[in-house]
């Protein structure tokens, strides 16, 4: 038997990119259905959990799917901006706590999450190193977020402009990160969190610069008009935010009135959610979405999606299966003079006939092993994969 | 050593048929079968290593009637009693020299791949003179070459019997030359007797005795015998 297995691993080993071709076409006809089912049964299971997690959003009236994934996954498709205003709205209410949501810079890929405090409480989230935020500036990383940019507390992290052509637009802002998150299998994980306002800093709605009535700023002074001092383009802005410059940062213009992607609210009964709903049912600007029901039609869609996807595998599975029967059929009958020329040295048909099969045989458990393998791979980093997919 | 009585032989229902009334080979001795195309020559080359059977009739090579015996026990006296070498050459692409003269043993589970048949088919391969090409694949070797290999394939399990078919068909006169010192030295040093199959009367003077398939007239040493293919 060990004679045979050999003439049949040198056979596929000499014909290696046949063999490769093959092994990798029985692969994918295994793997495309088995896989597709795992990464949907793995995001429906996910994206329903946080969904159903998360009672209600509100947002500007828009696309409730990109509210909601920008709101629960972090994704890069920013819904239109509604107002701090609606935050403190909904917490005069006293119907339910409200906490702000502003998604929409990144570093290094990585989403920037301007929350409040709240925020963790509510998702549940401890720290496994360092500290909470504490003043403006300051970062706190999901474990994997800390993993991929190589930082923990005490380092830093600058947030990515969002166009490089754009010298008008974004300034990055040098960050120090003051503690880690604890893994929590969730979009949490890979978020870099600040409070809002540092978010709205990075926007360039706060900022912070050179005390301009000290002399070592006189260059930075265009004119001065009573108390009034109006500064030129050489006033120094900082790009971080320290204990020594903290005091002079500012906002310009009403809080009320700065841009949230979303508000998460939170309320303690059905009834609270209902009156809420019915109350931002009518708004003109405003939309409130529950993301189990966004999150449910979302998957009807990716079910019926699924299911032609399949069909087309399956369809395409038959075919590669069928034209691989043809390459071993025509392959066993190119070598029929081996067959004969074994044969006539002394090999019985049934031990040429299995050293043909073997070699069908290990071809076909290969592929079936690679789809496993991948299969496996799916599933454990399927988490993984649907996030990435959804940034 | 061979012995033939009352053979008779066709492929299905075609119209070819061998019959040898009798024929006999002596151990020890070199035989060539010459004769036209269609003449059954290789057809007797198969009967007598027992890979087709008679329909009537016996073929005895050993004192074994090996168109008796059941496929099984055919096999085994094929692997252990004849050494065949094929007009073209039948080597496996995909095994190297090395494991090209080895494959009786891989193929039969009566033989014993064991280091001391490996250290016998390097000393073969030295004695052809291919021994630095053991692990070549045959397709990087010359014509000449790859019949050697088949050759050292044929006589590893020191067979009393050596079938050839058509073994210089394909060779240019050096390689033919080679190949035939090749076999005729190994036949008389190890008493193995040769049959061959040939179309080349250049080579006929080499053999001991010639079998002519065209009247079955038979010369040189031994006695003749009648009959027709």
């Amino acid at each position: 038997m060990t004679d045979t297995l050999y003439l049949a691993w040198r056979y596929l080993a000499f014909h290696r990119v046949k063999t490769a071709i093959l092994v990798a076409a029985i692969t994918l006809i295994v793997f495309l259905p088995v896989g597709l089912r795992v990464i949907v049964n793995q995001s429906s299971r996910q994206l329903t959990a946080r969904a159903e997690a998360t009672p209600l959003v509100i947002g500007a009236k828009g696309s409730p799917t990109e509210l909601t994934l920008n709101t629960l996954y972090f994704s890069s498709d920013v819904p239109a901006r509604t107002t701090y205003a609606v935050a403190s709205e909904v917490t005069a209410t006293d119907l339910a706590r409200a906490i702000p949501m502003y998604v929409r810079f990144r570093v290094q890929g990585q989403p920037i999450v301007g929350t409040t405090l709240e925020y963790f409480e509510f998702r549940g989230l401890e720290l496994a190193a360092g500290r909470q935020i504490a003043v403006l500036g300051e970062a706190v990383l999901g474990s994997r977020a800390a993993e991929m940019l190589g930082v923990g507390p005490g380092d830093y992290v600058v947030s990515s402009p969002e166009s490089v052509f754009d010298i008008a637009g974004v300034y990055p802002l040098r960050m120090p990160v003051v503690g880690v998150l604890d893994f929590s299998d969730s979009a949490d994980d890979d978020a870099v969190f600040v409070d809002v306002k540092t978010a709205w800093v990075i926007e360039g709605l706060g900022h912070g610069h050179q005390d301009l009535s000290r002399p070592e700023a006189a260059a930075g002074v265009l004119r001065r008009e009573g108390n009034v001092v109006v500064g030129n383009a050489a006033v120094m802005q900082f790009n971080e935010i320290t204990p020594d410059n903290i005091d002079s940062f500012h906002f310009h213009g009403d809080l009320s009135g700065f841009p949230l992607t979303a508000v998460v609210v939170v309320p303690p009964d059905q009834r609270s959610s209902a009156l809420l709903q019915g109350r931002y049912q009518t708004s003109e600007t405003n939309q409130v979405v529950s993301p189990s029901e966004v999150m449910d039609k979302l998957l009807g869609t990716i079910l019926t999606v699924e299911k032609f996807v399949i069909a087309g595998a399956v369809t395409v599975g038959m075919a590669t299966l069928a034209t691989a029967f043809l390459v071993f059929a025509l392959s066993l009958r190119l070598r029929r003079r081996e067959r004969e020329t074994l044969f006539k040295i002394g090999g019985s048909r049934t031990a040429v006939a299995t050293v043909m099969a073997s070699e069908i045989v290990a071809v076909l458990a290969v592929g079936v092993l690679s789809a496993l393998v991948l299969t496996f791979l799916t599933q454990r980093y399927g988490d993984v994969i649907i996030r990435a997919l959804i940034r | 050593m061979i012995r033939i009585e009352g053979l008779s032989f066709r492929y299905g229902e075609g119209d070819f048929q061998l019959q040898i009334p009798e024929l006999s080979v002596e151990a020890g001795t070199t035989t060539a079968f010459i004769g036209p195309s269609g003449s059954g020559k290789t057809t007797l080359l198969n009967l007598i290593a027992g890979i087709i059977k008679p329909e009537t009739g016996r073929v005895e090579t050993r004192d074994v009637e090996v168109s008796a015996l059941p496929d099984p026990e055919r096999r085994r006296f094929r692997v252990t009693t004849v050494g065949l070498v094929f007009q073209e050459f039948e080597l496996l692409e995909y095994l190297s020299v090395l494991d090209n003269i080895l494959l009786p043993y891989r193929i039969h589970s009566a033989l014993d791949l064991d280091d001391s048949v490996r250290d016998r088919a390097r000393s073969l391969a030295e004695r052809v003179g291919i021994s630095d090409k053991l692990a070549r694949y045959p397709r990087r070797l010359s014509q000449g070459e790859r019949q050697r290999v088949a050759v050292c394939r044929a006589v590893l399990t020191d067979p009393p019997l050596l079938l050839t078919d058509e073994p210089t068909g394909n060779l240019d006169p050096v390689n033919r030359e080679r190949v035939l010192d090749i076999l005729f030295d190994y036949v008389t040093e190890s008493g193995t007797t040769l049959v061959s199959v040939t179309h080349d009367h250049e080579i006929l003077a080499r053999f001991g005795r010639v079998v002519d398939f065209r009247d079955f007239h038979v010369w040189g040493e031994g006695d003749d015998t009648g009959g027709g293919a």
